[in-house]
């Protein structure tokens, strides 16, 4: 049976590619693209506003709700902001260990850094949400921490969104940048020494242009994760951001189609970032 | 790099600082499971394995994990078929597209969950008219999974030379004789790094979970659920770090499988597969 099977697509290459690509591409285009396209659709349906049902004829509607409400604007630029916030501290945290993991340590401690900074990011996300919660309650950790300095942990809020999605995403920027530096070759930087540049002009005039295209590719990870998440902005604070609005849309209000349409913003956002992170060589940098 | 001794300790400061930043959180769940009494207070007063007990016999966390691994089991199994032969077709094969495949296969991890979720939940709920549950969970775990079993075995199968494949055909061996005496022998570490991987993917999600699951509760929701009930939460701080636990031991051993940290979890496309999330 296998053996006639084989014969008959021998020397069928086409037939042998369709045949091995008809199962995952069937599921990720019907399954997963087709999904995408019905709630593209979606969001040109409109609910009947007597009796709550929706109604699937097309409409720019909710569009015009979203671009006409100040709530919504000031709500999709919070989101931006703060994901736009979350990838600076990020690369910043990030640099000195990706530096010293890159150009410093031998290759066995190398392989332990990059193992010690994987785990964390495979850690459950939720957890390491609720671990934060935790620590920044009234009774929590921080507030013990800093009470002999007089001084108060920022509690829940905006302040605490940001902190937690830094530490949420850091990882995936570590990672990157780890890489895009062991790339660079240490003779650049030893001839940058020998013509004279101290460290820190080498830093800046060699080491930062040559791994800014493996920041770009961090942030897409540290921008587009804070983009989409709702759960940790409504653990850690009640200030309202994009997920939030959608969530509390499909579930509560029962609006799916302005649901749909609020979410297009990340997903136009990411896109117009993905294709300014190509432009910048973030994706060789991958 | 010629450093002075001042900039080395400098960084290993930073490096100290920035891993006890990443650490810390974990351990201080940890520490509240052994907390002796309800109340989260710190600094803990006294220890006890009580809670330990008292989660392993809750009706609600018993229910909940088995959902999970069924649901991590449903979804892997999927995952590994499919994400399998994609990477066969891309590494093996030339053809129009080819590169759109790894991008196609990346993508709903890419995009938010949130934006994951609807879709699906939109599809199964207005357009085919399936009640949510236990199958819809796995078919959106599956989605996401594909891909780090896909990043796992590519990169495999393009370190892997063709010519033991040729030969076998040489020697007579017909097309499935040679993938499941030669192939699949080469790229078997490379899947099971890959599966265990797309479990613990699977095993973390919420958001995906939350539009697919229905009444179903998995782990990840169960605690979400009883995080705003005081009375349970020292019931979740145990089974915050059997989640943890569950989902670090499977990466510590693909890693250990693969032994090359870097493709293995943190492949290209493969970090962003890394989150539990979104």
């Amino acid at each position: 049976m296998g053996r006639r099977l084989s014969d008959l697509l021998y020397g069928h290459r086409r037939t042998q590619v369709g045949l091995l690509l008809s199962g995952p591409l069937g599921w990720l285009v019907v399954a997963y693209l087709g999904s995408l396209l019905v709630l593209f659709v979606a969001a040109f349906w409109q609910l009947d506003t007597f009796s709550g049902a929706i109604v699937k004829q097309p409409t720019i509607h909710n569009f015009e709700t979203l671009l006409n409400s100040d709530v919504y604007r000031r709500i999709a630029f919070r989101t931006i902001g703060i994901a736009a916030a979350v990838t600076v501290t990020d690369a910043l945290l990030a640099f000195p260990i990706a530096f010293f993991m890159a150009k410093v340590v031998t290759p066995r401690m190398r392989g332990l850094l990059v193992v010690a900074v994987l785990m964390p990011l495979w850690a459950s996300y939720l957890v390491k949400v609720y671990a934060w919660r935790v620590i920044l309650s009234q009774d929590g950790i921080l507030n013990w921490a800093l009470s002999p300095l007089g001084v108060k942990g920022p509690g829940y809020g905006v302040v605490a969104t940001w902190l937690v999605f830094s530490y949420l995403w850091l990882p995936y920027m570590i990672l990157p940048v780890y890489a895009g530096l062991e790339r660079i070759p240490d003779s650049m930087l030893d001839a940058s020494g020998d013509l004279g540049g101290r460290p820190w002009l080498t830093f800046r005039r060699v080491v930062l242009p040559l791994a800014f295209p493996a920041v770009v590719a961090g942030s897409i990870f540290t921008f587009a994760l804070t983009l989409g998440d709702y759960i940790t902005p409504s653990l850690v604070s009640s200030t309202q951001f994009i997920g939030n609005v959608v969530f509390a849309n499909v579930g509560v209000a029962n609006n799916l189609p302005l649901a749909a349409a609020f979410a297009t913003v990340p997903v136009v956002v990411m896109i117009v970032y993905l294709l300014i992170a190509r432009r910048l060589g973030a994706f060789e940098a991958l | 790099m010629h450093l002075s001794s001042r900039s080395r300790w400098l960084l290993r400061i930073g490096t100290g600082l920035t891993l006890a930043f990443l650490y810390l959180p974990l351990a201080v769940i940890a520490l509240y499971a052994f907390n002796g009494q309800r109340v989260q207070r710190w600094p803990i007063q006294e220890l006890s394995l009580k809670w330990f007990d008292k989660a392993f016999h809750n009706p609600g966390v018993r229910d909940a994990l088995l959902t999970s691994v069924k649901a991590g089991l449903g979804a892997t199994a999927v995952a590994l078929v499919l994400g399998t032969l994609a990477s066969y077709a891309v590494a093996r094969y030339r053809f129009f597209g080819r590169d759109t495949i790894s991008f196609l296969v990346v993508l709903p991890l890419a995009l938010p969950g949130i934006v994951t979720g609807m879709a699906l939940n939109t599809t199964f709920t207005q357009v085919l008219g399936i009640n949510l549950g236990l199958l819809t969970v796995i078919v959106g775990h599956a989605t996401f999974c594909i891909v780090v079993v896909f990043n796992n075995v590519v990169a495999r199968l393009r370190r892997t030379s063709t010519s033991f494949e040729e030969a076998s055909q040489d020697l007579g061996a017909d097309a499935f004789q040679t993938f499941r005496r030669v192939t699949l022998p080469q790229v078997r570490s490379a899947l099971v790094a890959g599966a265990l991987l797309a479990f613990a993917l699977s095993f973390d999600e919420v958001i995906v979970t939350t539009f697919t699951a229905g009444q179903q509760q998995t782990l990840p929701i169960w605690i979400l659920t009883n995080l705003s009930r005081p009375n349970q939460l020292p019931i979740v701080n145990v089974v915050a770090v059997l989640a943890i636990l569950l989902s670090l031991i499977p990466v510590y051993v693909a890693q250990r499988i693969t032994a090359d940290p870097v493709t293995s979890a943190a492949a290209p496309g493969a970090d962003i597969a890394a989150e539990p999330v979104p």
